[in-house]
C-alpha cells in the first residue's frame, strides 16, 4: 500500500508535439495526491482521459511528461510488474485453460512463490471473495460476476499491492449482482485498508462507492471532492452538470455593480464578489441546484414580494416523492423541485432561487464567495473595493 | 409443428442441376469405371471388384501412400511451428505491418506450376542460386539424383509456398485477442513464454486448427508443384498419391485400376475430413457449453 502522487503528470498518446504544433493531450498535466488507504472513483465521460490516467498509475502507459511516486519513490520509469499494482479490466480477464485456483495463483508463480505460500494465500483470497467452493473449476465456464471477481482476486492475491485500480469493473454484471459486488469490494476495503481507485461513467456508481470523486472532462481533472462536495460546491460548470438529476442549472448572466442580470430577472448580490467574478473571466453563469429554489403556485403579497420572479412552467412532473418543474426563467430553461403536493394554478409560478445557494461561475469556474460572508448577498455597501483577481 | 413449403426445392433446384452435372455425374462416369473392363468402345466387360482389388495389392500404391502420410506429417510439423513464430514475430500496425502482410500474401498469389518451375531452377546445382550456394559450400547437393535432396527441395518449396497461408490465418487470430488481456497479463508480471502459452495459444486454438485442416487436406492432394519439379522423381521417391494416380490414369491408360483408386483416394479424404471436422466441433464444443451454463 501506498500513497500516490502525480507530479505535473501529463500523457500524449502521439507523444509530445514538435516544434509549432500542438499537444494533443489525453491527459493534461496536472499534479495530484492519492491517499494510503483511499477510496476513489474517478468520474467522467467516455473519452474524458479516466482509463489513460488509470494506466499511467498502473505502468501500462509512460507519462510523456511528470513524474509519479509511490510514498515518495519515483516508479515513473517502472513497468507494471516492478510497481505492484492490481488492475480489474472492464471486461474479465482469464487465463481461459487454468482452473480458477491456477487463474488466482498465477501472479504469485510469476514472482516465484513456492508452491504452499500459493496454496494458503490462494485459499485466503478465495474465501475474501467467496470462491472457495470453485477453486477446481475451469475459470471459463462460471459466470460474468464470478468470473470478474476472479480478476480482482488476482490483484488482490499480492500480498505488496500498492493500490486496487478498476476499470468500469462492473460493466458486463447484472443489476442485481452489481449491487452485491459493489458491497464486496467495499468490504474489502474496509479490511484490507488498500488504495481503490475506481473508474466510473456512472454517478450513482461514484457518489455510492467513494469517500471521494475525482471528476474529469477532456483530459483534464476537474474537481476532487466528497459527494456532499461536489454536489453542494460544484467548482466547474461541467461538474454541476454531471452531478444531480438533473444536473445544476446554469443561467448567462451579466454583472452590474450590486446584481446579476438576466434578460427579464435581476437579482442582487454582493458587489466585492461580483468584483472577483469579473476579474476572474468573460463570460459568466448564475448556477442553483434544482432543491435551491422556492416555487410558489401564486404570487404572495408581502415584504418579501419583491425576490419572488413569475417563470413559466414548461413541464410538469410529480415524481412521487416531489415534483419536478421546467420553467422558462431569465431567458434560460431551469430545472426546479417541488414539494410532492405542488400543483401549478396556471401557466406561471413564482420563484425564489436561496441567494445562500446560488453559485457565480466565470468562463466555466466556480468564482468563491468572500470568506465568512457566505449570507451577505443583497446588501454590500462595500461596492468597489480592490478586486485583486485572485479568483482561479 | 410447423408447415413445411415445399415450393423452397425448387429455388434449390438449379443448384442440384450444377452440382449433379459438374460432380455427382463425372463420380459415376469413375464409378462405372472402377467396375468394368473397357477393352474397345464396344467391348467392355464387368469385373466387379477385380480393379480394387489389384490396386490395394500395389505395392506402389502402398509407397505412394507411405510418403504422402510422411509428406504431409513433416507438412505440419514444419509450418504451423513456423506459422506461429512468422505470426508472432510481425508487426501489429503501421506501414510495417501491411508491408509484411504483402511480402507473406505473395507466394500464395504465384500459381503452383510456376512455383515448381521457380524452384527447378532455384534449387539446380549448375545454375540455380541455392543449388549453386550449396555446392559452394561443399555439400553435394543434387535434387534430380538423389532422393533425399529430392525430398528436402520438395519440402522447403511447401514451406515456402504455403507457410505463409499459416502465418496469416495465426496473425488475424492474434490480432483479435483484446488488448486487455496482455495488459492483465503485464500487470500479472507473466513472462513472454507465459503469455504465448496461457493467452495466444489457447486463443489461436480455433485457427490454429483450420490451418491444420487445410494444410492436411491440401498437403494430401499435392501434385503440381513436386511433379513440375521432380517429376515424382528420381525413381519413386516423390512420386505422392494424386502423381501415382495420373501415371495410372494418363501415363499408361489403366482406367480402370485408375478410377478405382481414384475411389479410394476420394474416401481416404473423405474420411480424414470427416474425423478432423468432428474433432474440430469437439474441440469448440466446451466454449459452448460454459457459454450455455453463464446466466
Amino acid at each position: 500500500m501506498a500513497r500516490i502522487e502525480l507530479v505535473d503528470v501529463g500523457h500524449a498518446y502521439g507523444g509530445a508535439a514538435k516544434a509549432g504544433t500542438e499537444t494533443r493531450w489525453a491527459l493534461r498535466p496536472m499534479t495530484m495526491t492519492w491517499r494510503d488507504g483511499g477510496a476513489y472513483a474517478l468520474l467522467g465521460p467516455s473519452g474524458c482521459g479516466k482509463t489513460t490516467l488509470l494506466n499511467l498509475i498502473s505502468g501500462l502507459l509512460t507519462p510523456t511528461q511528470g513524474r509519479i511516486l509511490f510514498d515518495g519513490k519515483d516508479i515513473t520509469q517502472l513497468g507494471p510488474r516492478e510497481r505492484n499494482i492490481a488492475q480489474v479490466f472492464q471486461f474479465p480477464v482469464l487465463y481461459d485453460t487454468m482452473t480458477v485456483f491456477d487463474n488466482l495463483a498465477f501472479p504469485l508463480r510469476n514472482r516465484g512463490w513456492k508452491e504452499a505460500a500459493v496454496r494458503t494465500r490462494v485459499s485466503e483470497v478465495a474465501e475474501l471473495l467467496d470462491l472457495a467452493g470453485d477453486l477446481k473449476r475451469r475459470a471459463r465456464g462460471l459466470p460474468p460476476d464470478a468470473q470478474q471477481k476472479i480478476s480482482l482476486g488476482r490483484g488482490l492475491v499480492r500480498t505488496d499491492v500498492a493500490a486496487v485500480l478498476l476499470d468500469e469493473p462492473l460493466t458486463v454484471i447484472d443489476p442485481h449482482l452489481k449491487w452485491l459486488l459493489r458491497r464486496k469490494l467495499k468490504q474489502i476495503h474496509q479490511q484490507l485498508k488498500v488504495s481503490l481507485i475506481y473508474v466510473t461513467h456512472d454517478q450513482v456508481e461514484a457518489l455510492t462507492f467513494a469517500e471521494e470523486v475525482v471528476v474529469m472532462n477532456h483530459g483534464e481533472v476537474l474537481q476532487v471532492g466528497t459527494p456532499q462536495a461536489l454536489y453542494e460546491a460544484p467548482e466547474h460548470t461541467f461538474v454541476g452538470h454531471f452531478i444531480g438529476s438533473p444536473g445544476m442549472n446554469f443561467l448567462p448572466c451579466q454583472l452590474g455593480a450590486n446584481e446579476v442580470r438576466m434578460s427579464d430577472v435581476t437579482l442582487p448580490m454582493d458587489a466585492e464578489w461580483l468584483a472577483r467574478a469579473a476579474a476572474a473571466g468573460t463570460e459568466y453563469q448564475l448556477g442553483f441546484r434544482p432543491d435551491a429554489a422556492e416555487v410558489l403556485a401564486a404570487p404572495i403579497a408581502s415584504a418579501a414580494g419583491a425576490a419572488w420572479q413569475p417563470a413559466r412552467v414548461q413541464a410538469f412532473q410529480p415524481m412521487g416523492t416531489h415534483s419536478l418543474l421546467q420553467l422558462g426563467f431569465g431567458g434560460s430553461s431551469v430545472w426546479v423541485r417541488a414539494a410532492a403536493a405542488f400543483q401549478p394554478a396556471g401557466d406561471h409560478v413564482w420563484l425564489r432561487p436561496l441567494p445562500a445557494k446560488l453559485a457565480l461561475f466565470a468562463d466555466q469556474r466556480l468564482v468563491p464567495r468572500g470568506a465568512g460572508e457566505m449570507l451577505a448577498v443583497a446588501n454590500s455597501a462595500a461596492a468597489g473595493t480592490s478586486a485583486s483577481g485572485a479568483a482561479p | 409443428m410447423k408447415p413445411v413449403n415445399q415450393k423452397a426445392w425448387l429455388m434449390v433446384l438449379p443448384v442440384l442441376l450444377c452440382v449433379a452435372f459438374s460432380a455427382v455425374l463425372p463420380l459415376m462416369t469413375v464409378v462405372n469405371y472402377s467396375v468394368q473392363d473397357i477393352l474397345s468402345p464396344t467391348q467392355k466387360v464387368f469385373v466387379g471388384l477385380e480393379w480394387f482389388r489389384e490396386v490395394m495389392q500395389d505395392p506402389d500404391l502402398h509407397g505412394a501412400l507411405l510418403r504422402q502420410l510422411i509428406f504431409s506429417a513433416c507438412v505440419l510439423l514444419l509450418q504451423v511451428p513456423l506459422g506461429i513464430a512468422v505470426a508472432l514475430a510481425m508487426p501489429a500496425q503501421g506501414w510495417r505491418a501491411s508491408l509484411t502482410l504483402v511480402l507473406l500474401a505473395l507466394p500464395l498469389l504465384v500459381p503452383w506450376n510456376v512455383v515448381g518451375t521457380v524452384w527447378q531452377i532455384f534449387a539446380r546445382e549448375d545454375i540455380g542460386l541455392m543449388g549453386q550456394l550449396l555446392a559452394r559450400a561443399g555439400f553435394d547437393y543434387n535434387y534430380a539424383s538423389d532422393a533425399n535432396d529430392a525430398w528436402g527441395t520438395v519440402l522447403l518449396m511447401d514451406v515456402w509456398h504455403w507457410t505463409p497461408l499459416v502465418s496469416l490465418l495465426c496473425y488475424a487470430g492474434l490480432r483479435a485477442i483484446p488488448e486487455a488481456y496482455y495488459q492483465a497479463a503485464r500487470i500479472d508480471g507473466a513472462s513472454k513464454l507465459a503469455v504465448f502459452r496461457h493467452i495466444q495459444l489457447p486463443k489461436l486454438r480455433g485457427v490454429l486448427l483450420i490451418a491444420v485442416l487445410l494444410r492436411l487436406m491440401d498437403s494430401f492432394m499435392i501434385y503440381t508443384e513436386p511433379f513440375v519439379l521432380t517429376g515424382g522423381g528420381p525413381g519413386n521417391s516423390t512420386t505422392f498419391l494424386s502423381q501415382y494416380l495420373t501415371q495410372k490414369a494418363v501415363g499408361q491408360f489403366d482406367l480402370g485400376p485408375a478410377a478405382a483408386f481414384s475411389l479410394v483416394y476420394f474416401l481416404i479424404i473423405l474420411v480424414m475430413c470427416f474425423v478432423l471436422f468432428n474433432f474440430l466441433k469437439a474441440a469448440e464444443a466446451p466454449a459452448d457449453a460454459t457459454k450455455g451454463n453463464a446466466p
